[in-house]
């Protein structure tokens, strides 16, 4: 291990024994920087935000030279190196910039807040510098973002990439008849802006996934989830917990809500709630197990509420708490949630560091699969090849005759021939996923569905078969 | 929390600071000893100017470089001295530390901040970021001439006349 000596700034040494000088072991800063807080983990609230990152006016030095100015916290250290930790020093008369007074338009546009005065004008002023993300543009998004829009709220970001569909128009109030067929997100700046032209919206016309989520989630003060999905769901959580941003959660089951907010900081997150998610099948979505169409209208305007809220720091904040709507018994319950000390996570022995590939935690297949024509999930012959590098290989079943196995296999394939596979299941049960192939990819694909219908949930199907792996892969492999 | 000993000649130096610079926020470190005991009052040794680096609006912002504070405290090392504050001004606003202070302010540190407007100054006020709750606390300002130090209390300056005399 490389061993550097971390300087610790005179404010922070009472967190830190007293001392002026530490020696750290770690091959980069960020190694250094979390060796240091594992010492010291009084230091951490100072230095690091809650998922880890260094706050934004902690400025890291490596032999006098910012790290901004290198590779950041990729930068590599050297035996001997020194790593200073400097405070940039900042302050200022009030909350934001641009501290111009409200226009008359606005004075009179927000005229009913401004008499409130738990909002007034400073918390009108406030609203307006606010940015709040709303993941999904659909049932729980649009009634949220209409009313950030209509409350002032000066910055709006959209996550989106669906064109609006006839179906949606039964409960997704941004969108009309006419928009039918438009990009969601087109249709709904225009609609947010004719509302409040003093608003800026900033579109995310994309898939959120593990690798732009943070870049997305960064500017923004709240995240409000609207998705619809569990792996969105999951790495909007997961995001939100590492950068230290609130998560106005809200979700629709059929005539049955839930909103709670979940902030790391200060109470538990959503997989303090729900450690794993549910078995893929068991959760149908609005598509198939249909949605009452109010209803997703009553829990965006909760998360809409709790969203600025949170951003005038007004009330009680759903933290800690799980409403729960039935729009049939038209009641509302509390659940009081706690903080799981064994957080993955958020807790303090969180091993979960980054974001993960969130369509394997959830056992469905990646937004981008490919589906053969019976609707089995299908991996290609190079997308097999690169997870079998992985760390997380799939189990490979060869589901052919004995003589076909000894012309060729792939080397950790299992043999179990079609004919055996409804006696052996048991032999896959303890496989987080599972690959089966055959020659073509036709007896592969019967088994595939076999074992679908058992309940195996990721079950793929090679494409093409070994066929198609010796000519995209191994050319050496004989074809029979 | 520590209370602060300012002389009346570095309240003089900050406010002249204040107005050179208004309606822009001035800023500045409060030099101390580095050997000063934790208990005891802060004593200010000097007062010294920092410059605003801040990319923008100076009237509502400020910001010291790392760098800068790098090289001050570099200095000072030298002398047995070291920065144990900094002092910044409120143009046109109350000396009442914001959001934006709070967010940005460091534990053990003393911060001092002055309100000043186109005619008129306000009290200087000094603060104290409180580590476990992440608020701002108000220390008291106190000139050091009431300072016993050999007796480790305040002593009223008229008293000390006498004590000398016994």
């Amino acid at each position: 291990m490389t061993r550097t000596t971390v300087k610790i700034p005179t404010p922070l040494r009472a967190f830190a024994d007293g001392k002026a000088e530490v020696p750290v072991e770690g091959e980069t800063i960020d190694e250094v920087v979390r060796g240091l807080t594992t010492q010291y983990p009084k230091l951490r609230k100072h230095l690091l935000t809650p998922g880890g990152e260094l706050r934004n006016f902690v400025t890291v030095y490596l032999n006098e030279e910012d790290v901004r100015h290198l590779k950041r916290g990729a930068t590599p250290t050297r035996e001997g190196d020194v790593v200073a930790i400097v405070p940039a020093i900042a302050g200022g008369s009030s909350g934001g910039l641009s501290e111009a007074p409200l226009s008359r338009d606005q004075l009179v546009r927000y005229s009913r807040h401004l008499l409130l005065p738990e909002v007034g004008v400073a918390g009108q002023k406030k609203l307006l510098r606010s940015k709040v993300l709303v993941v999904g543009a659909g049932g729980l998004g649009s009634p949220t973002s209409l009313y950030l829009a209509a409350a002032g709220v000066g910055e709006i970001g959209l996550v989106d990439f669906d064109a609006v569909d006839v179906s949606n128009l039964q409960r997704q109030v941004l969108y009309t008849t006419q928009d039918v067929g438009r990009p969601k997100l087109e249709v709904a700046k225009g609609r947010l802006e004719g509302l409040n032209p003093g608003l800026k919206v900033n579109l995310h016309a994309t898939p959120l996934r593990s690798s732009n989520a943070m870049e997305i989630l960064r500017p923004y003060d709240v995240v409000v989830d609207g998705t619809d999905n569990f792996p969105t769901r999951y790495l909007v959580n997961d995001a939100c917990v590492l950068l230290g941003k609130p998560n106005v959660y809200g979700s629709i089951y059929r005539f049955e809500g839930q909103a709670s907010v979940f902030d790391a900081r200060r109470g538990p997150c959503y997989r303090c709630l729900y450690p794993e998610p549910p078995p893929a099948d068991l959760v149908p979505s609005c598509a198939e197990a249909g949605v009452f169409g109010i209803l997703p209208g009553i829990v965006g305007i909760m998360q809409a509420t709790e969203t600025v809220k949170l951003l005038l720091d007004l009330g009680e904040p759903l933290i800690g708490r799980l409403l729960l709507f039935d729009a049939l018994a038209m009641n509302f319950r509390e659940l009081k949630l706690r903080k799981n000390p064994d957080c993955v996570l958020c807790s303090p022995q969180a091993t979960q560091k980054g974001l993960i590939d969130y369509e394997q935690f959830c056992g469905v297949p990646a937004a981008g699969a490919q589906r053969g024509p019976s609707g089995i999930p299908e991996i290609t012959p190079e997308e097999l090849r690169d997870e079998l590098a992985s760390a997380d290989p799939p189990m490979l079943v060869d589901v052919r005759d004995p003589p076909e196995w000894d012309i060729a296999h792939l080397p950790t394939a299992t043999l179990i021939p079609r004919a055996e596979l409804p006696n052996r299941v048991s032999e896959l049960t303890r496989a987080r996923h599972v690959v089966v192939y055959c020659r073509s990819g036709q007896r592969s694909s019967q088994a595939s569905r076999l074992l679908l219908d058992l309940g195996f949930q990721n079950v793929r199907n090679l494409k093409g078969g070994l066929l198609a792996w010796a000519d995209h892969i191994d050319p050496s492999m004989p074809k029979y | 929390m520590r209370a602060v000993e300012l002389s009346d000649s570095q309240v003089q130096a900050i406010r002249a600071h204040a107005r050179e610079t208004y309606p822009d926020e001035c800023c500045g470190f409060l030099v101390v000893r580095a050997d000063q005991p934790e208990t005891a009052p802060r004593r200010v040794v000097t007062v010294e100017r920092a410059q605003n680096e801040f990319d923008g609006e100076r009237r509502r912002r400020f910001v010291i470089r790392p760098e800068e504070l790098l090289g001050v405290e570099g200095r000072l090392a030298g002398q047995g001295l070291a920065v144990g504050g900094f002092y910044h001004s409120h143009p046109d606003h109350p000396a009442v530390p914001s959001e934006f202070d709070r967010d940005h302010a460091w534990p053990w540190y003393s911060y001092l901040v002055l309100g000043i407007t186109e005619t008129t100054e306000g009290p200087l006020e000094a603060f104290e970021l409180d580590p476990d709750s992440g608020t701002f606390v108000r220390t008291s300002l106190v000139p050091p001439e009431t300072m016993d130090w050999s007796r480790g209390k305040r002593t009223p300056k008229s008293l000390l006349g006498e004590e000398e005399m016994r």
